[in-house]
């Protein structure tokens, strides 16, 4: 990006394409970090939908493809490798879910290949897809939609709501209030457990969009900060580096992602005595 | 950092996905590795029976030979036993009629000798009683010592 501070830049690449009304009444794309902030909660960041749904409709084909041509005796190399993710995921589940539930497993496939894509836009060097949108007319272009939170809470958030769903489902009403209520320390200290268990339950979601939240936008960060800081001809010696051990990061963090959601929700189906 | 309307984007979204990933991925996919693994387990299953099979065969051939050996070493024997008799009573009957002919050769013999006996007796005693007449002639009457001579001829 020629003629800006590297300031500048780094904070032209962390904000999102937000489209929402301007204060003035009228509606557009927000062109800094503070109108996209006026805009509040009416607003929505179009290259974190974009992306996202580019990538989750990229999953959903592939997967697809190998799953209408499954075959049992001639698999193809792709269904192979569908069936190497699918073998992986399953057998996670098998052994942190002991419930009977046929929506967790293809759920956990979902969320770790969903995620592993949306990570996996981070290795796209950072100025290609965004230069290219800047000279189309977008001011703002982020293409990981997991450096934004809405992307991660709104994933985290539908989990949470999935723990309240199976937990009422599973204990009933009485039981998953007695298990916020009673525990850990028994019926006389029923305040303290309520708080206890409260907070231990908002922090899962919380936890579970924050972190991957924070590893991918500081992977993100540091690849804008060698282009920001670092002359171009020699950007490849740390970008290199960082991007291979980045593989390792976006592949971990949609396990730890996928792993924690089953945990979860085999938490909530547990029933105790 | 702003919280917006993506949020809920996000949710739907991600909502769609997985009832796609449930209803359209999922299923096939574990059908076919269900299948391949049965399949699998069945054709290993076959591979375990088939050399149990074998197994069992090479038992069968081996106590087929052993038996056919055993009842040739039978017949074998048998024929040696039924041979060795045949032989022996082959041998015995020849003894028999050795001895048999051995008898009747010597019956013949004897018979003939006794008759040559006889007939030498009788001519001895003719020659005895010609050369007595002859000796005689002159001192004895033959009629009255016939009697004598007879009795001699007789005792012989």
């Amino acid at each position: 990006m020629s003629g800006a501070s590297p300031a500048e830049y780094i904070s032209h690449h962390i904000q999102n394409l937000t489209y929402g009304e301007y204060q003035d009444g009228t509606w557009g794309f927000a062109h800094t970090a503070q109108e996209a902030a006026q805009m509040g909660f009416v607003a929505i960041n179009v290259d974190t939908m974009f992306w996202s749904l580019f990538t989750g409709i990229l999953f959903c084909y592939l997967f697809r493809v190998a799953a209408a041509n499954a075959s049992i005796g001639k698999p193809s190399k792709w269904q192979l490798c569908v069936e190497l993710v699918v073998e992986m995921v399953w057998g996670s589940v098998k052994d942190a879910f002991t419930g009977k539930n046929a929506i967790i497993a293809p759920l956990s496939l979902t969320i770790f290949v969903w995620i592993f894509l949306m990570n996996l836009m981070d290795l796209v060097p950072v100025d290609f897809i965004p230069y290219a949108t800047q000279l189309a007319g977008l001011s703002h272009m982020k293409m990981v939609p997991t450096t934004d939170v809405n992307a991660t809470f709104g994933m985290s958030l539908s989990i949470f709501a999935l723990m309240i769903y199976y937990g009422i489902k599973m204990k009933g009403i009485g039981g998953f209030a007695a298990e916020l209520a009673f525990h850990p320390f028994g019926k006389a200290f029923l305040p303290v457990n309520l708080i206890l268990e409260s907070v231990s339950m908002i922090a899962k979601p919380l936890s579970l969009s924050l972190r991957l939240f924070g590893n991918m936008f500081a992977g993100e960060l540091v690849f804008v900060l060698i282009a920001a800081l670092v002359p171009f001809y020699l950007q490849f010696i740390l970008a290199v580096p960082w991007a291979i051990f980045h593989i390792l990061v976006i592949t971990l963090q949609a396990y730890i992602f996928m792993m924690l959601t089953i945990v979860y929700l085999g938490q909530a189906h547990e029933v105790h005595h | 950092m702003n919280m917006n309307l993506t949020l809920l984007g996000q949710a739907i979204s991600f909502a769609i996905f997985v009832w796609f990933c449930l209803k359209y991925v999922w299923p096939p996919i574990i059908a076919a590795l269900e299948a391949r693994e049965a399949q699998i387990a069945d054709g290993l299953a076959s591979a375990e029976q088939g050399k149990h099979e074998l197994e069992n065969a090479e038992k069968r051939v081996k106590e087929i030979l052993s038996d056919g050996k055993e009842k040739a070493q039978d017949l074998v024997s048998q024929a040696q036993k039924r041979a060795d008799e045949i032989h022996e009573r082959a041998k015995n009957e020849a003894v028999d009629e050795k001895v048999k002919i051995i008898a009747s050769a010597s019956a013949e013999i004897e018979q003939e000798r006794n008759q040559a006996l006889d007939g030498l007796r009788k001519q001895v005693g003719s020659l005895a009683l010609q050369g007595a007449e002859q000796i005689l002639m002159r001192e004895i009457d033959e009629k009255s010592h016939r009697d004598v001579l007879n009795k001699l001829a007789g005792a012989l």
